[in-house]
């Protein structure tokens, strides 16, 4: 899932010093997992924000609405509803791609409430980590299901380099070197021999090559 | 200023401030009126919205009652309204009420005195830094409107 994190309250505060009254958009996907921008978050942010222009003596008139998801446009036109002309202001709890998807239907000021920050999982309640890079090239079956391209400071991928030390990486002694990762894992599943093939170059023109990417299956358009 | 009587909500675990408030009235003793106290199943069902939401609604004060560390009925409830406390302390001090308005205490069920000794300290805290700044501008959000997704 692509894991987020709150904006600090006061930056937010200042996006929206202007506004009197704001729609607060929660996104019920990724960022509802990753307890930054659910259906509780926009609660907890909308009353602080509240909260924060009543100390003021400059009240703000709060609407909450969490959609199911903000990167599908069928949700996204459900706001339509909540949508007055006396808004001033959209605040989306959504990663990049929620905020985005806002603005470019609806002809509102739309502010993030987050900084969208990777894609990973839950390792332990409260604690994300990235696990994939997007490269658009998967290569996890050569190196035993972990990626070299993420977990790798330097995304190499015939290590490990001189800067792996007793497993850990030389930028910091907490991350683990993700190519004792894959070469212990490929011990333990008898696979070592894999690592005598030598992974050519990567083909990145399947990453940022080209400016934004796009996916495009004619089997399920509609029309 | 010198009337001033704080609106204070206290939110007790089931297993121990709950029953030392009990406590604390079988033995007659005397606590301040400014008390609301609000039954959880334990400390750790602390919610974080919930907090802030009192403190919107008009309080001027909240603690957290639970069980002494290492004594949570659900092992670490406890700890994990700690921590939240402490969270929407930090909060508190960033919106401007205050973290010093929200505290966590521990005691145990036999505790009935400390119930009220707490009762009367948090009061007396309270009653010196004043009414609350959300109320002092006596702007109380009327009109935030909650809509749900349909």
């Amino acid at each position: 899932m692509i894991i987020a994190e709150s904006k600090p309250l006061a930056e937010i505060a200042a996006l929206i010093k202007n506004a009197r009254k704001i729609l607060l958009v929660g996104c019920g996907g990724c960022v509802s997992v990753c307890l930054a921008g659910g259906e509780k978050e926009t609660g907890i942010l909308a009353s602080e924000l509240r909260m924060l222009r009543q100390v003021e003596g400059n009240p703000l008139e709060t609407i909450e609405v969490t959609l199911t998801r903000q990167c599908d446009p069928e949700y996204v036109e459900m706001l339509a509803n909540h949508l007055t002309e006396d808004i001033d202001c959209i605040v989306s709890l959504a990663c990049g791609v929620g905020v985005q998807f806002l603005a470019e239907r609806y002809q509102k000021w739309v502010v993030p409430a987050l900084n969208t920050k990777f894609a990973g999982g839950t390792v332990e309640h409260g604690v994300w980590e990235e696990r994939c890079g997007l490269c658009g090239e998967c290569i996890l079956y050569k190196t035993g299901g972990i990626c070299p391209i993420i977990r790798c400071s330097k995304s190499i991928l015939n290590g490990p380099c001189g800067g792996s030390q007793n497993g850990k990486c030389e930028i910091n002694p907490d991350t683990p070197c993700a190519w004792q990762l894959i070469y212990d894992r490929l011990q333990a599943l008898d696979k070592l021999d894999l690592l005598l093939e030598l992974e050519p170059l990567k083909d990145w023109s399947q990453s940022r090559d080209g400016g934004p990417r796009k996916v495009v299956r004619e089997d399920v358009k509609l029309d | 200023m010198n009337n001033f009587e704080p609106q204070i909500i206290a939110f007790c675990c089931f297993y121990c401030a709950y029953s030392a408030a009990d406590l604390a009235g079988s033995m007659r003793l005397q606590y301040p009126a400014n008390i609301r106290i609000i039954e959880m199943p334990c400390s750790g069902k602390t919610d974080e919205r919930v907090l802030l939401e009192a403190f919107e609604q008009g309080a001027d004060g909240v603690y957290v009652l639970g069980c002494l560390e290492g004594d949570c009925h659900f092992l670490k409830g406890n700890y994990r309204a700690k921590r939240r406390v402490n969270k929407i302390k930090k909060i508190l001090d960033e919106i401007g009420i205050g973290g010093e308005r929200l505290e966590m205490y521990n005691l145990s069920a036999a505790m009935g005195p400390r119930f009220a000794e707490i009762a009367r300290e948090f009061t007396e805290r309270i009653r010196k830094l004043g009414p609350s700044p959300v109320k002092a501008n006596n702007c109380l959000p009327g009109a935030a409107a909650r809509l749900e997704n349909t």
